[in-house]
């Protein structure tokens, strides 16, 4: 394609000297942040003190320590009826609450933009470009215009039941956040279930789908809700399987201490376990709804599954939290197996929260380029690739692990060493399974895909429209 | 029970449960008591938070508001009729007098057992340091052989229903 004929390329500016000014200057002063937060860091000056922005958590287990010197001077009565911490347990609970309130409303404004853009982008269109300067402004447009739609209830619908889902959901959808580890103290909600905390509170939204499809008295959206729960139950077990080899292989549940250890050993789990990270980020997928195994919502099939009857806000709410789900699963695929906030040392440099959004980040792309990209699953490939191929090959995967870590534990050798050898017998151990089970299973690539289709000689195939004009 | 932090949650998550469970007989659609059902079961997790039995809270969670809700929505839709009112039961008598006799089993029992209370500086030595790893070497130590009878018990179940379901193939 010609520059003249591609519309992205032809819409970009040429590099112009106030750009390149305003470039250098950039570059400059970003130098000089960097040089000063070095020469900081190196002097010792940070360590620990309150205006150690490296870690959000120092500043505030310093405000703790200050407001429980300030509790000590409170009335008498008011100390014996609500203890000696309660002024800091009510702060930083509401610092956190606020903070993931704020974090998660941000993020949902500026990821209705950032992910349509680059769906365009991959798509070869624009995306939204009209609300604000390159569209920014489309997710406030977006959102005054659902609020403004009338509401509607369907004839025949459950009213009470009709108006729960789309709050039911988004419980979850901010409950995920708390444990997750933004840096080595800052972490909300660390529980030492930490894992188990996570399944539970993602098998909470299924129920919440299920009642707006049968609430909603659409044929449509029952049979979406459907599917969407036999989706959603079946791939929570590979997922869950694939977090029992992270549970084996770092000897904890707590998300923090799954992070430390892969910054103890200097070592992504992600590369140990390729397995587990393919099976997890598949599975993910699936309980996000997004493609490849966005059933839930095929137009061409069931108009849009569960939420057929939802519009307005509603259905807003249903949007916003599939997008917050999905940067939520970025910050677990980022937490269990891409190293979390740890970067080969250089957390001590940069502040290791923006190591984790960089990662999470990363994760995020890839989700939209998948959708961007794939085609979409069919119902029957989706459930048997969950209950056929993904749940033995994992069980496998877990046995292996078990017996990987016995040895792990019980041996001398250098980590370097041991981990080096875990990581190849798995990187294997996945080709090989991954192989073999889908032979067993009947997929027969050689057989399935013929080598000279009989379309290309009947009719023409690709290149017929070139021999026609040739021969012309 | 030092803490009124825990008492006002203790009351709040207990009316919370008990309020569910009466609007789970009261409310007149099946589908509705399946909802309070879950948000019953949601009450008796935040109980076991206020007791510090985290693991035991988050299986309830993930058990009975994740798991056994979505098996019951299944079951209300599957059945016949389940749209209609709940109609007036032939048991309700029996019913009423099953739930009084196990209210009354389970109000003499917590009368009866003396608690171990601890409180103010005998509390604090107590150390809850979670529960998960007290509770996984118990199962795959004192009480392994318990623990794999009762998987293998399941798998049974799970093999014998797949199958009673599976037809004959021709």
């Amino acid at each position: 394609m010609t520059a003249a004929l591609d519309p992205i390329r032809a819409a970009r500016v040429p590099l112009t000297g106030a750009k390149l000014v305003i470039g250098v200057i950039a570059l400059v002063i970003l130098a000089g942040i960097a040089g000063g937060v070095g020469f900081l860091v190196v002097s010792g000056a940070l360590d620990g003190h309150w205006y150690d922005l490296r870690d959000l958590g120092i500043p505030i287990a310093h405000l703790r320590g200050w407001l429980d010197e300030q509790n000590k001077a409170q009335p008498a009565q008011l100390h014996d009826l609500l203890g000696d911490h309660w002024i800091s347990y009510l702060t930083t609970a509401l610092i956190g609450a606020i903070g993931i309130l704020s974090f998660v409303g941000g993020v949902l404004l500026v990821l209705i933009w950032v992910e349509r853009r680059l769906i365009g982008r991959i798509q070869v269109r624009r995306g939204p470009n009209r609300v604000g300067p390159y569209g920014l402004l489309q997710p406030v447009a977006d959102a005054i215009k659902l609020i403004q739609k009338e509401v509607l209830i369907p004839n025949g619908a459950d009213r009470f039941l009709f108006f729960l889902p789309p709050i039911l959901v988004f419980i979850p959808g901010l409950l995920v956040w708390g444990p997750v580890p933004w840096a080595p103290n800052m972490n909300y909600l660390d529980l030492n279930v930490g894992v188990l905390y996570l399944i539970a509170i993602s098998s909470l939204a299924t129920i919440a789908i299920f009642i707006a499809g049968w609430s909603s008295n659409n044929h449509y959206a029952l049979l979406g809700a459907m599917r969407t729960v036999a989706m959603m139950i079946s791939y929570e077990i590979p997922l869950s399987m694939a977090l029992v080899a992270v549970v084996l292989m770092t000897g904890s549940m707590q998300l923090s201490q799954i992070v430390q250890w892969q910054a103890d050993h200097n070592v992504w789990l992600g590369a140990l376990m390729p397995l587990a990270l393919f099976t997890f980020f598949f599975s993910s997928t699936a309980e996000l709804n997004r493609t490849p195994n966005d059933i839930a919502e095929a137009e061409s099939e069931i108009v849009a599954g569960f939420r057929t009857e939802y519009f307005g806000m509603k259905f807003g709410l249903f949007y916003a939290v599939e997008l917050g789900n999905a940067v939520a699963v970025g910050a677990f695929v980022t937490a269990f197996f891409l190293g979390g906030w740890s970067l080969f040392g250089l957390e001590q440099w940069i502040p290791p929260y923006l190591i984790f959004a960089v990662k999470v980040s990363s994760v995020y792309f890839v989700l939209v380029w998948l959708r961007g990209t794939l085609p979409r699953f069919r119902l029957d490939q989706l459930m048997a690739f969950a209950w056929k191929y993904l749940i033995p090959i994992n069980l496998a995967n877990t046995v292996l692990v078990a017996i990987e870590v016995t040895a792990f534990n019980h041996s001398s050798l250098p980590g370097v060493v041991s981990l080096g050898a875990i990581g190849v017998v798995n990187l294997v151990f996945t080709v090989w399974v991954a192989r073999r089970w889908a032979r067993f299973l009947g997929y027969r690539p050689e057989t399935e895909h013929v080598l000279h289709p009989s379309l290309q000689t009947q009719v023409g195939g690709l290149r017929a429209a070139e021999r026609l004009r040739a021969s012309s | 029970m030092s803490s009124i932090g825990i008492v006002l949650g203790f009351y709040a998550l207990s009316g919370l449960t008990i309020g569910a469970g009466l609007l789970v007989f009261l409310s007149r659609n099946l589908l509705h008591s399946v909802i309070f059902v879950i948000l019953a079961f949601i009450g008796m997790a935040g109980l076991f938070v206020t007791l510090s039995a985290d693991f035991i809270a988050v299986s309830q969670i993930l058990i009975y508001a994740g798991a056994i809700s979505v098996l019951l929505v299944f079951a209300v839709m599957l059945t016949p009729y389940a749209s209609r009112d709940n109609p007036n039961s032939l048991f309700a008598p029996a019913g009423i007098l099953i739930g009084l006799g196990f209210a009354g089993l389970m109000g003499f029992v917590g009368m009866r057992v003396i608690w171990p209370q601890l409180t103010g500086s005998d509390l604090e030595a107590q150390s809850f340091t979670g529960t998960v790893r007290s509770i996984g070497s118990m199962l795959l130590g004192t009480y392994a052989l318990p623990f794999e009878l009762a998987s293998v018990l399941l798998l049974a179940a799970f093999i014998g229903a797949i199958a009673l379901v599976r037809e004959d193939e021709a």
